[in-house]
């Protein structure tokens, strides 16, 4: 639905600039994650009981005893060549960690995400077409109840229920597809939920309009009319509302991921977090971090084409 | 001059009767929903609950007794008790009070300063606003629960640094949602009429342009003091919020993980409570939206 146009793409470019700013700041909040300690960070770092030439050895290893802007400016340099420090507990370098680990937990995002928009746009779009009837009344019960449940006591029950009583699945670690399936569900329910409720809603919206009165009146078959014609008029809500579900997924996987013993990049920011192990708490900041902002980035993107009414031109309320 | 002064205090009258009316209807739509209702009853239980909680409790919810460790649900401890032997019903009980305080202080800080920030730099704009924006979205780019844990991270374990965890995740979302209204709202004709009389720029603002911002901020609150309570449970439960024997909910959960085999119940009610308190507020967010919609009013 683009135009050819030229303003989409001075959108998109200003979009494409408006991210560099935003990924700078992000690079000082996790900069400044060791800096803002209460106390010194050296110490904080190596725990209480260290010895002095280990306290010292990080200070300088971190360059602590230099201004903060030259630390920034170290701090950058290392960034982009790669070099993210040691873990301070296994001593293996982060961003070692981060590439083994990472994977692991986009294949989990991913299958949720997958879960949840199958799940959430079959639902939604059944219950707008039947309005009011058992399915409808089921299944918006069901969203209600994946939004406010959380998702480590959802993560709980499915294990009781589904690797505890049933032995159907493995309850905790990763090998199989199998162990893949109970963390997926158990992230992907939530955003299924909101999903459906706003499929549901939007459906409902664009069905009550003329062009779809038109459509029928046309003789159109009701499978034209809801899938063709009106499914792809409420897909603006849904696109917008599944791009920020994956800023949710990736929150929500840090819990997943430590119920489920997933040894994603979640479960590694908790227990880096727990250990002290600041290094590899910026690593794993970082990393989820940057992968928000990409996706966000590319949701607006599609936005841009989704949605010819979009104003491409500088907007007052950007 | 006097004749636009006289005009724009009527309007203004106008304006407060309309709103006064306006309530009713709003009242009127939201104690006809009966799902709104039934969110509001939950929220009203906790809170009873919380505040009655050392008159409802027949134990104390941190003393041990280890003779009675892990006991399954019976008469004389409905919910059970823990692998310390505390009663799990009074814990629970006590844990609304930690639920709801983190909840509405959370919003209150979201509050106090997500909404001048919106409202001074919607109102304002030039360069305040682009910094105060980049600055926005710099918080946008991480998803809330992460936001929260970072500060946490900085600040410390504990329930006060939950709470001002929570409150500053929550501050980018009402700076962005205030700001959008305050933009659609200044350009009308009685803020110009306003500005005209000379009126002080900050009499503007809180008295005229924030009013007016009221109705999407009361949504917005409702639906962030559920999911400041997901979060605070969420970080309880990773072990970076409250600390025991405090009794609060994810924290329940979390050691109650550990015998989930053998005491099933120590994780299902804590995770009940949070899951229906977190409902409530949703329920009624969502009655609150239709009810302060007239749009959707009228269905």
């Amino acid at each position: 639905m683009a135009f050819k146009g030229e303003p989409v793409y001075g959108y998109i470019m200003r979009r494409l600039l408006l991210t560099v700013p935003v990924v700078v700041g992000v690079s000082i909040l996790i900069f400044l994650i060791i800096r803002l300690i209460p106390g010194d960070p050296a110490i904080a770092i190596a725990g209480v009981h260290a010895t002095n030439e280990y306290i010292e050895q990080i200070r300088k290893d971190l360059y602590l005893d230099r201004s903060l802007a030259v630390q920034y400016a170290i701090f950058v340099r290392n960034l982009a060549r790669g070099d993210l420090g040691n873990s301070t507990m296994t001593r293996r370098p982060v961003v070692v960690e981060l590439r083994e680990r990472f994977p692991r937990t986009v294949e989990l995002t991913l299958l949720a995400m997958l879960i949840a928009s199958v799940v959430g746009i079959s639902a939604g779009i059944i219950s707008a077409t039947r309005r009011y009837s058992i399915f409808d009344n089921i299944s918006m019960l069901v969203a209600l109840f994946g939004v406010a449940a959380p998702v480590f006591w959802l993560a709980l029950m499915l294990q009781l229920l589904f690797a505890v009583h049933l032995g159907w699945l493995p309850a905790t670690g990763r090998g199989t597809f199998r162990h893949l399936i109970l963390p997926a569900i158990t992230l992907g329910l939530a955003s299924a939920g909101l999903i459906a409720r706003i499929t549901r809603s939007s459906m409902l919206e664009v069905l009550r309009q003329d062009f779809i009165t038109t459509a029928r009146a046309k003789g159109l078959t009701e499978k034209v009319v809801v899938y063709k014609h009106a499914f792809k008029n409420a897909l603006i809500p849904v696109v917008t509302i599944m791009g920020l579900q994956f800023g949710i997924l990736l929150g929500g996987a840090v819990l997943t991921e430590t119920v489920f013993a997933w040894p994603g990049v979640g479960r590694l920011l908790v227990d880096s977090i727990l250990a002290r192990d600041y290094p590899v708490v910026q690593g794993a900041v970082l990393v989820l971090a940057v992968t928000f902002v990409l996706i966000n980035l590319i949701v607006d993107l599609i936005y841009a084409f989704l949605d010819p009414r979009i104003s491409y031109h500088a907007r007052e309320s950007e | 001059m006097a004749d636009t002064g006289q005009t724009v205090v009527s309007q203004a009258q106008d304006v407060a009767e309309r709103s006064e009316g306006e309530l009713r209807a709003v009242l009127r739509h939201l104690r006809k929903n009966r799902i709104a209702m039934f969110g509001f009853g939950i929220i009203l239980l906790f809170i009873v609950c919380a505040v009655f909680a050392p008159l409802i409790a027949a134990y104390d919810p941190i003393a041990t007794d280890l003779g009675n460790a892990l006991k399954k649900p019976s008469a004389q401890h409905w919910f059970g008790t823990d692998e310390l032997g505390r009663d799990l019903f009074s814990r629970i009980l006590f844990g609304a009070r930690i639920s709801l305080v983190i909840g509405l202080i959370s919003v209150a800080i979201g509050l106090a300063v997500g909404v001048p920030i919106g409202a001074l730099t919607g109102y304002f704009g030039g360069k305040l606003d682009l910094f105060a924006q980049r600055a926005i979205d710099i918080m946008i780019a991480f998803p809330g629960i992460l936001l929260a844990i970072i500060v946490v991270t900085v600040l410390g374990v504990g329930v006060e640094n939950v709470m001002i965890a929570t409150g500053i995740a929550s501050v980018p979302v009402y700076a962005r949602l205030v700001r959008g209204s305050v933009l659609s709202i200044k350009k009308l004709g009685y803020i110009s009429a306003a500005k005209a009389l000379g009126i002080a720029e900050a009499t503007i603002i809180f008295g005229h342009v924030l009013p007016n911002c009221f109705s999407p901020v009361i949504v917005q609150s409702t639906f962030q003091v559920a999911t400041s309570i997901l979060w605070a449970a969420g970080l309880g439960f990773l072990g970076l919020g409250a600390q025991p024997p405090i009794p609060e909910w994810g924290a329940i959960l979390s050691r109650g993980r550990v015998y989930m085999r053998v005491a099933p119940h120590l994780t299902t009610y804590p995770g009940l409570a949070i899951f229906f308190m977190v409902l409530g507020f949703n329920l009624l967010g969502d009655g609150l939206r239709d009810a302060l919609d007239p749009k959707s009013r009228k269905y």
